[in-house]
């Protein structure tokens, strides 16, 4: 047990740091660049049953402190992700890495999970809650308990491995979603997705993005998921693995005391490709600095007292 | 691809609004002309991509354009200042498939990675003819560096008021067995169209990372869809999409 160990749903990590979804493809970029074996584990890009290109291009925005991205879930579906991501991935990368699923219907996620689950070193299922459920009129699956709930207890079914729920901040309520996903038998909590956002173009008059709004992420939208993962950590039993904003050390020791577990970085790596590898080699630092022995102490020290 | 701290040792105007910076850091992964660099600039979230223009021996330059405040914030930096710069990325263009006359077609902030494929072609023992188009007299840049690398040089202007009167597309030699080129979306539509050999295309896209993972820059193509950071920013001509 090093100093920055830490046990997510039974899985023990390294460390909590873990690249987020969409921001770290499956790995081999980065391999390129160090050797990704360091990191607790990786969140893989949001895979669907069938493939998808996404949305159109321009897909992303800068904004201050953070970018907006419509990228819209390009994947290779999960056949392909299974038959060649996957094998690939393992070249580089040898430990659990988290699955993270999407799907526009309940069957569709419970059927994804179902595929990945003879995956042997998949570690965590992260459902994405954040998509538009067809039969539901284009709501997000995210934005009501019930039917955050439905994808929790369908996915459920065909899985033992633990199962992370990811939910989306562009609600009113998040702690009643967590709640009914916990209810629902999820294992766990991620938060937070990419808030909704928008940006135009003073010289075209129109909006960046061609599909005009998008997830707007990076370090701008820390204090939303610090508070966020704050108040989830507090209503729940099971752990949370916190996000957004992410990029130094500092951030992931005020998630952890807001009450994460482990925590995912996302935009972060865009801009800087060794981020994770700098966070994880400063932290031993910076606890010492704040007097930190071993950091899966302040997990949810905030709300100590 | 590299990161790496570059430092500026030259950086003047060419233009009232293009630029070039010379800059002295480690240009290992730079192996193809055609690729770019990502630049870190204080302040800005999203690192900013510019082709590599030329590379020697550890002195990287790029020529760019002042459009928003990235370009504009380089433009104020001084000899001396430091960048945070991620280079080799993209795959660059590919001189193996060019024949014996290559033509070479750069449209205003296109021009830039012309000037190594150039010089690499050049250094092959290959003949190259380029197009440099611009909007008007005063745009123009770099048509004596294409001439001192021993290139037959054409420069158009839109309005006439320098060299051939039209764009790049009315001033095509009337020989070549291969062609390269890079400009405005417009330009390139029209060269695919005017064309009647092979040839290779760069393009722009708005771009999260630059090097491959965030699919922030994807476009169709005839063998599926490719990440104009990682794939491209080179596309040949069978394999482009136009509008997909
Ligand atoms: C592969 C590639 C090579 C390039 N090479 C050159 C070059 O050699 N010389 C040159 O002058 N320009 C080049 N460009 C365009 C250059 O990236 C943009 O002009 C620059 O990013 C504008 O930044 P800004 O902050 O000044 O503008 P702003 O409009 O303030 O930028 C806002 C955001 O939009 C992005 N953006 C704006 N215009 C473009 C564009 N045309 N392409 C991609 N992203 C854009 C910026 O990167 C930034 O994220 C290249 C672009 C790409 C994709
Ligand atoms: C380019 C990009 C693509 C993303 N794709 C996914 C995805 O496929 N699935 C998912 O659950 N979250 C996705 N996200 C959201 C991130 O995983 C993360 O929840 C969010 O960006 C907040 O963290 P950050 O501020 O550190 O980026 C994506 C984010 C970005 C920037
Ligand atoms: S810009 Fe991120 S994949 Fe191309």
């Amino acid at each position: 047990m090093g100093r920055l160990t830490v046990n997510l749903c039974g899985v023990e990590l390294d460390n909590p740091i873990i690249p987020a979804s969409g921001t770290f493809g499956y790995g081999y970029e980065f391999a390129e660049l160090y050797d990704i074996n360091m990191l607790g584990s990786f969140s893989f890009k949001g895979t669907t049953k069938e493939p998808r290109f996404g949305n159109p291009t321009p897909r992303i925005a800068e904004c201050p402190m953070g970018m907006i991205n419509a990228v819209g879930l390009q994947n290779p579906g999960v056949e392909k992700v299974i038959a060649e991501e996957l094998p690939k991935m393992r070249q580089h990368f040898h430990k659990k890495v988290m699955a993270n699923v999407s799907g526009f219907s309940v069957e569709d996620y419970a059927y994804t999970c179902e595929r990945l689950n003879g995956e042997e070193d998949i570690g965590w299922f992260e459902v994405n809650v954040s998509c538009p459920n067809v039969h539901g009129g284009g709501m997000s699956f995210g934005t009501s308990p019930e039917a955050a709930a439905e994808v929790t207890a369908a996915v459920r079914k065909v899985t033992d491995k633990p199962l992370l729920i990811k939910l989306s901040p562009n609600v009113t309520d998040i702690v009643s979603i967590a709640k009914a996903c916990e209810a629902a038998g999820a294992d766990g909590i991620s938060l937070i997705n990419t808030l909704l956002g928008m940006r135009i173009d003073l010289k075209t008059k129109k909006p960046v993005i061609a599909n005009k709004m998008g997830g707007f992420s990076g370090s701008a939208i820390f204090p939303v998921a610090v508070r966020m993962v704050y108040q989830v950590a507090g209503a729940v039993n099971i752990p949370v693995v916190g996000m957004g904003g992410v990029s130094s050390a500092e951030d992931v020791i005020e998630m952890m005391l807001a009450g994460a577990t482990a925590v995912e970085v996302g935009a972060a790596n865009l801009i800087d490709p060794f981020v994770c590898k700098t966070i994880i080699e400063e932290l031993p630092r910076v606890m010492d600095k704040y007097g930190i022995q071993n950091l899966s102490d302040v997990i949810g020290g905030a709300h100590h007292g | 691809m590299k990161q790496g701290i570059f430092t500026i040792l030259t950086n003047q105007p060419l233009t009232d609004t293009v630029y070039r910076m010379v800059l002295k850091g480690d240009t290992s992964a730079i192996t193809a002309p055609g690729q770019f660099v990502n630049i870190k600039l204080d302040g800005l979230y999203l690192r900013r991509p510019i082709s590599v223009c030329d590379c020697v021996d550890g002195e990287l330059t790029l020529v760019y354009k002042v459009v928003g405040k990235g370009t504009e914030q380089m433009s104020t930096m001084s000899v001396g200042e430091q960048l945070d710069v991620l280079t080799g990325l993209g795959n660059g263009y590919d001189t193996a498939l060019a024949g014996s006359h290559a033509l070479l077609l750069g449209g205003g902030v296109g021009v830039p990675p012309l000037y190594m494929l150039a010089k690499t072609l050049i250094a092959q023992g290959k003949t190259v003819s380029v197009v440099l188009g611009f909007n008007t007299k005063n745009e123009v840049f770099y048509e004596q560096e294409f001439k001192a690398l021993g290139a037959n040089v054409t420069v158009t202007t839109v309005d006439g008021s320098y060299g051939v009167k039209g764009f790049v597309t009315d001033a095509l030699p009337a020989s070549y067995d291969y062609f390269f080129t890079c400009g405005p979306e417009p330009m390139l539509k029209a060269v695919y169209k005017n064309t009647v050999t092979e040839g290779q295309f760069s393009f722009e896209e708005r771009m999260g990372c630059g090097f491959g993972a965030c699919m922030g820059c994807s476009c169709k193509t005839v063998t599926g869809y490719k990440r104009i950071c990682k794939d491209g920013p080179v596309l040949t001509k069978e394999e482009i999409l136009w509008d997909a």
